[in-house]
């Protein structure tokens, strides 16, 4: 299939260290401004000096119609790449083709003059990006429309906050139709009722067959709206493939998500004199260490730690958080062989299996300890932040998301039953409905109508 | 028939996958491609591109040409109580201070002009190429970051700084008729080139703000520098003093600067006269150089733009 972007050996370099120009003086300034033209047509050069690759030997395909995303660390050269295709920049080396109009959709009010009113601000942000005036003229109630702001339309965008430039700044862009548009971080500002309204937008672009480019931080966007990812480091494509396989092992890669805690030396291993732990892992159905799980799976915390005083009636014990720092639950080990039994000294192994289909996409982090409960309560060992795991909702839309795209709110993502039926009458105000709507629930629907 | 001959044109892949969009799937890559051009509509290499290119895309932006100069006209006066009353009074109020201080104080020679007219007609073009000049200086570092962000022809920001002045330059042309109305001036046919010394002045703004502004993106120090040139400038510009009292063996000298003949062009027109044919020749060459070596620049400069900025 012909690809609507190619991107053919790109670099791109930049020169380190102050630019050249601080350091002139006036006389040689002013040669330098005369000089100037003559100089570049003999070719002179300055000496070099030290020089950046921020893209080097980059070089992919868009397919028309394909959702790509563009993650990697700060300064792995992503917005430099969209610099290039945008022509807000020119390569070093390689080209870039585009078979199509292209539209980048601005950061926050970029192109926008404070002292000019939304309205005007429309026009001029759609002459920036090349759209006919005619064209914006025919689309402009859609366009305020979207953004929500009629009341604000004629005042100056300089009483405006960050989020309704945004809103005003991403309505412009949405509606262009450009064949191929870019997006660098644009999801990043707003409330979550835009941004859902904004990823309505995009899918809706997307099925439109239109191409975007999609550069974020927001792992679980880029999973969600992109097919393929592309992970850029260091200026090269360290991995390009299906969303969720480059992310996991970007986030797996990446410093955030530490899904081993070991502690090989016993001095500085969290712990008492009664227990140290020794070693915490997140891990996988096939008991394989993991940063990254799918939603609809199962995952294990498994906590080795050593006993080193008999006695003792002790329980590992995990907390819980989401990445807010939310507290979402904590748990100990209520087994029986357990509970009231004292250990004997040595080294053991407890996992606790966190089900599939219960927590909600995100990272999460886990603080590891081991504590008594009787005959009094005491924490043997604590191991704050200890390991940090992604949950991932890829959209296969067996998992409790289903159909939706966009932020799923809520804690915990439980997938639970629904049960519907179709009622031959209106609903009389007097009769408590409770058998129709409850019947498969925890809750033993029969016993309340008993009641 | 009609019908028939239209629906034969329809890729039916293309019809099927509009008709049943199947999000997710891989079916709906092929959406676009029928439309797909055989040239790519984009290119971005190490290569300058064609100067038909470039021309191509000042055609694609045309509008934002417009808007920018609409942009640039709106602010200028927003939040001023005066607004473009500004435009009238600033080069009002130079040439009465010159009227009574060079004019009646120290009795500058005037070449029969009344001293009203004389001086206005110096300060109308040096205010509009002064103004433009020291904006278009500033203009793109002012602009940023739009040109860290988007793009477009980059040369049309300071050429929007120019051409929003043209406003300004027509009320203050408007001022001038008014004076030789006031002063029972006779029209004569040499009247009829003032328009074009006035075009002259913008073509000189144009090209040398273009220059300065490709040039102040690399070197900072024009921004300091330029007050003080733009002021030397002035002298060097027969504005407060007639031509005919710089020595003989000098003037010609005084016509390398293409001011020098904007200004003896205007006042010469006032006295029905004409600029002779070696100062005319001489500046309007002059001017089209710097226009060229501006535009020239600005192209070389222009590319790597946004890393430097």
């Amino acid at each position: 299939m012909k690809p609507i972007v190619k991107v053919i050996d790109l670099g791109k370099c930049y020169r380190l260290g102050g630019l050249d120009a601080g350091y002139l003086t006036f006389r040689e300034m002013f040669g330098s401004v005369l000089a100037a033209p003559i100089k570049r047509m003999r070719g002179k050069r300055r000496a070099p000096s030290e020089k950046l690759w921020a893209l080097k030997h980059v070089e992919f395909d868009v397919l028309p119609g394909e959702v790509l995303g563009l993650i990697g660390h700060n300064g792995a050269g992503k917005s430099t790449l969209l610099k290039i295709m945008s022509r807000v920049t020119v390569p070093t080396m390689g080209r870039t083709e585009v078979y199509g109009r292209l539209g980048s959709l601005l950061e926050v009010g970029t192109g926008f003059h404070p002292d000019l009113t939304g309205r005007e601000n429309i026009f001029l942000n759609g002459a920036f990006l090349n759209i006919k005036r005619a064209e914006i003229l025919r689309r402009f109630d859609e366009i305020v429309g979207f953004s929500g702001l009629e009341k604000f339309i004629d005042t100056p965008v300089k009483w405006y906050s960050s989020g309704m430039y945004l809103r005003l700044a991403f309505s412009v862009a949405a509606h262009l139709d450009t064949e191929v548009l870019v997006m660098d971080e644009v999801l990043a500002v707003g409330d979550v009722g835009f941004q859902q309204k904004c990823l309505d937008k995009v899918h809706e672009i997307r099925n439109q067959g239109r191409t975007i480019l999609f550069v974020s931080h927001n792992m679980a966007a880029v999973t969600r709206l992109c097919q393929r990812v592309i992970l850029l480091d260091q200026g090269r494509i360290t991995k390009a493939g299906p969303a969720h396989q480059v992310v996991n092992e970007y986030l797996g890669a990446s410093l955030q998500v530490q899904s081993v805690c070991e502690w090989p030396d016993p001095l500085t291993a969290p712990g008492s004199a009664a227990a140290r732990l020794r070693r915490v892992r997140v891990v996988n159905r096939e008991k394989q260490t993991t940063g990254s799980v799918d939603i609809r799976h199962s995952v294990g915390i498994e906590l080795t730690y050593e006993v080193l005083q008999p006695g003792l009636v002790l329980a590992p014990k995990i907390d819980l958080l989401n990445e807010d720092g939310t507290h979402l639950f904590a748990t100990y080990d209520l087994a029986a062989d357990w509970r009231y039994n004292a250990r004997a000294m040595g080294w053991y192994e407890s996992t606790v299996w966190l089900p599939g289909d219960f927590l909600s996409e995100g990272n999460l982090l886990v603080h590891a300890s081991i504590v008594s409960h009787t005959p009094a309560t005491a924490t043997h060992a604590h191991a704050p932040n200890a390991v940090t795991f992604q949950v991932v909702d890829n959209q296969h839309k067996d998992s409790a998301r289903g159909d939706a795209v966009g932020p799923l709110p809520g804690l915990l993502r439980p997938l639970l039953n629904w049960t519907t039926t179709r009622r031959g009458q209106e609903m009389s105000p007097s009769r408590v409905e409770t058998s129709d709507s409850f019947d498969h629930s925890p809750i033993n629907s029969a016993e309340m109508i008993d009641k | 028939m009609s019908s028939e001959l239209s629906s034969k044109n329809i890729d039916p892949q293309a019809a099927i996958a509009v008709g049943e969009p199947t999000p997710g799937s891989d079916a709906e890559f092929g959406r676009a491609q029928s439309h797909l051009p055989d040239n790519p509509l984009i290119i971005n290499r190490p290569e300058a591109e064609s100067v038909l290119q470039t021309l191509h895309d000042f055609w694609q932006y045309r509008e934002l040409l417009q808007f920018l100069t609409w942009r640039d006209i709106k602010i200028r006066y927003k939040q001023t109580v005066m607004g473009a009353a500004w435009a009238v009074l600033q080069p009002l109020l130079v040439v009465m201070v010159f009227a009574v201080f060079f004019g009646l104080f120290v009795g500058v020679p005037t070449d029969g002009l009344p001293y009203l007219v004389f001086y206005y007609s110096g300060i109308l073009p040096w205010t509009f190429f002064a103004n433009a000049v020291s904006l278009s200086s500033m203009s793109l570092i002012g602009n940023a970051n739009l040109i860290n962000k988007v793009y477009f022809p980059r040369v049309f920001i300071p050429t929007a700084v120019v051409t929003s002045g043209l406003v300004d330059l027509v009320i203050a042309s408007l001022i001038l008729l008014g004076f030789l109305i006031y002063f029972g001036f006779s029209p004569a046919w040499p009247m009829l080139m003032l328009p074009v010394y006035l075009l002259l002045d913008v073509l000189l703004a144009l090209g040398l703000g273009i220059w300065i502004a490709a040039l102040t993106v690399k070197y900072r120090d024009i921004r300091h520098a330029l007050p003080f040139i733009l002021q030397l400038w002035m002298f060097l510009t027969p504005i407060i003093y007639p031509l005919s009292v710089v020595p003989e063996k000098g003037r010609g000298l005084l016509f390398i600067n293409p001011l020098t003949g904007i200004v003896e062009g205007m006042r010469l027109g006032l006295r029905g006269r004409l600029l002779s044919f070696t100062a005319m020749t001489l500046t309007v060459t002059t001017i089209l150089c710097i226009l060229g070596c501006g535009l020239y620049t600005f192209r070389r400069v222009e590319r790597s733009m946004a890393d430097v900025i």
